[in-house]
């Protein structure tokens, strides 16, 4: 079975993070897989194990992300390709994205049947990527899934809708994409880790792809990047019930402005 | 020069940190006061084959390097120095000496096990009369037709209970005026031999720290460990590489003790502030902090030596005295800032505190340090 994963390399959220001009300051900042691209490692490498076959990990970013690649060949992917669009500047949003690793899909002769991606990055928190990818290149999606089974070309999927299990059967080729409760992701073993150097990664650049630069542009504008407000002591109302309902349609409506 | 770790190291460290967080945290309180040995968490250690670290793969080790096994003795301390210390006597005590000095047939009989993690390492030097002056060593072994018969005690030797062999030091006649020392590799069953865990520790709780006994117990030529008198300079060297082992459980134990008084600082409020707005509690975590990057620098320097092939010995006594008086230090003030509560078992600092004592004793007293350096300095 040939498996493809997409990944990003997030900053940890669980660290401190600062803006500066406008802007995530990536100096001293910790970065990880993205989590849910984790748990699509592990599926990947899961089914590779019942089916046999090859785990190719894909990943668009600076230099810096490889270390990301070679986090899931130690957890067993085979082979990685990374794609730096540092020509592109800032022009790159969700769209762009899913052109690029389409591109770099057809370029590399990338076979697959299945195509797994985390639902989500933690950083922009889209989760558009999965489903544009499948768009491109005209397969199937399910996103949000948590749990997968293949047998033959047969996919039997579990879902996650807020809460709730759907259960949908499909066929391979398939994109589906990771929901926490999929799996545990393993821990890479030492050997694995010792191994990850030498396995085989493609770098690319935007050249070597066949794009339209024009078309594969960001179609979206980041216009300010701001931290959450301070969480603030909460406000315990007291009094008459109906004085209390009354206040807190009031204060609703005029201090936190949600109605 | 290139301050950066390896993308190996990179790994490791991020392996560890998982580790030590996923595994080895959750039951460090209760393990402190039940004491009971986290057997479990070496055997999931060895599923992912980091019982034989920094040996070469042909004996079923890691292949990776000394900073990366200081990296790993840092991150299991940080959460629980008992697991850091069991780790670093089982590669730097027991697997380190059989890897350096025995020979290919005790390499494969006793170093390929240990690797794997089907047996721990544990080292016995240190006798009731004999600690720092670990030369003057009363264990006797006598020649006695095509073996020998080991008679003598050994004390606070670290996972013994846990050992199904270990190499253990005895005089086996007089060179002049000083004593000759062989070292023996010795099976944890043979009889005669008892391994008493009854001690009452101030800390390190649910680490294994034993009693041998040693009567009449019989060994083979095969069970000298190299050769024949080599055992004092055997075990000079042997601890050289364990103080960088206990080094970095030092830095360990100091980090993971400031990072819990930063975070406390921070949450806790007096005169209607944070106590981390009082330049007094600032200056000290200041403090903290500076030592613990300068202790784990130099641990990383000395590792870097031994990797590369260089002599350590000044440094690795720089980085295990410096360090495990940077931890206590640090532990100290960690437990001031917590104040009352800091006292107490469920804020963690006061357990850090108790086990970082044994960095400045093991392996190599802070006097005995100071007396290494003395004479590497020229004095
Ligand atoms: C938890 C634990 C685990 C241990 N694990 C092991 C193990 O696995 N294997 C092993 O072999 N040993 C082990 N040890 C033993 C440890 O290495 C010794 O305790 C240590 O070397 C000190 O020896 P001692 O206790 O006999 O103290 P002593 O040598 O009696 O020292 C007492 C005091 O005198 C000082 N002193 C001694 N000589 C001098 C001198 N020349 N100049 C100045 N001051 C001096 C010492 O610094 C110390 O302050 C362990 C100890 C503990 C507590």
């Amino acid at each position: 079975m040939n498996i493809l994963v997409c990944l990003k390399q997030t900053f940890d959220t669980e660290e401190r993070i600062t803006i500066e001009n406008g802007k995530i300051n990536e100096d001293g900042a910790e970065f990880v897989i993205n989590p849910y691209d984790e748990y699509a490692v592990e599926e990947a490498i899961k089914l590779k194990e019942q089916h046999g076959g090859e785990v190719t990990v894909i990943t668009i970013g600076p230099e810096r992300a490889e270390q990301a690649l070679r986090t899931a060949m130690a957890m067993g992917a085979d082979k990685g390709v990374i794609v730096d669009l540092e020509d592109l500047g800032d022009q790159v949003d969700e769209h762009t994205i899913a052109q690029v690793l389409a591109a770099t899909i057809r370029e590399e002769d990338l076979d697959f049947d299945i195509i797994l991606c985390g639902y989500m990055a933690v950083d922009d928190g889209s989760a558009q990527v999965g489903p544009r990818l499948a768009e491109l290149l005209e397969i199937p999606h399910i996103s949000t899934i948590t749990k997968l089974t293949v047998e033959g070309d047969k996919v039997s999927v579990e879902k996650d809708v807020e809460g709730d299990v759907e259960y949908i059967d499909a066929k391979l080729p398939i994109l589906v994409t990771a929901q926490q409760g999929l799996n545990d992701p393993r821990y890479p073993s030492l050997p694995g880790i010792m191994k990850a150097k030498k396995k085989p990664l493609t770098r690319l650049e935007l050249d070597d792809l066949d794009l339209d630069e024009e078309e594969i542009a960001a179609k979206t504008e980041i216009i300010e990047t701001f931290l959450p407000p301070k969480k603030e002591a909460g406000k315990i109302l007291t009094g008459d019930l109906a004085d209390q309902a009354k206040e807190l349609v009031q204060l609703l409506r005029s201090e936190a402005k949600v109605i | 020069m290139n301050f950066d770790l390896t993308q190996e190291q990179t790994m490791i460290r991020k392996l560890m940190r998982d580790f030590a967080e996923g595994e080895v945290a959750p039951g460090a309180d209760e393990r402190d006061r039940t004491k009971r040995f986290p057997k479990e968490i070496f055997d999931k250690m060895a599923e992912l084959n980091l019982m034989g670290l920094p040996f070469p793969e042909e004996y079923g080790g890691g292949g990776a390097d000394t900073i990366s096994f200081a990296i790993a003795v840092e991150e299991l301390s940080r959460v629980c120095a008992s697991t850091g210390i069991t780790y670093s006597a089982h590669i730097s005590l027991g697997c380190a000496p059989l890897y350096l000095f025995g020979t290919e047939e005790q390499k494969q009989k006793y170093l390929v096990p240990l690797c794997e993690g089907k047996t721990l390492g544990s080292f016995g030097l240190t006798e009731p009369n004999a600690g720092s002056d670990a030369g003057g060593t009363k264990t006797r072994a006598v020649k006695d037709g095509d073996g020998w018969v080991i008679n003598g005690s050994k004390c606070f030797i670290t996972n013994a209970s846990y050992a199904k062999f270990l190499a253990l030091t005895a005089a086996t006649g007089n060179m002049g005026n000083v004593r000759e020392i062989t070292a023996f590799i010795v099976p944890t069953d043979a009889p005669g031999f008892r391994v008493i865990d009854n001690y009452v520790k101030m800390g390190l709780h649910s680490s294994n720290t034993t009693e041998l006994i040693l009567e009449n117990v019989r060994v083979t030529d095969q069970e000298i460990l190299g050769e024949i008198g080599k055992g004092f300079r055997q075990f000079l060297i042997t601890l050289d590489g364990g103080r960088i082992g206990i080094g970095a459980m030092a830095v360990g134990i100091a980090q993971g003790a400031y990072e819990l008084a930063l975070k406390y600082a921070k949450e806790r409020v007096q005169f209607g502030q944070s106590i981390s707005k009082f330049q007094a509690i600032q200056h000290k975590l200041a403090d903290m902090h500076m030592q613990i990057e300068l202790a784990r620098t130099y641990v990383y320097k000395a590792a870097w030596l031994k990797d590369q092939g260089r002599k350590f010995t000044k440094e690795a006594s720089i980085c295990k005295l410096y360090a495990s008086e940077v931890a206590m230090n640090v532990c100290n003030q960690a437990v001031q800032i917590h104040g009352g509560w800091g006292y107490m078992h469920d804020y963690k600092v006061e357990r850090f505190f108790r086990d970082a004592k044994l960095t400045e004793i093991g392996e190599g007293t802070s006097e005995i340090q100071r007396n290494i350096i003395a004479r590497e300095i020229g004095c």
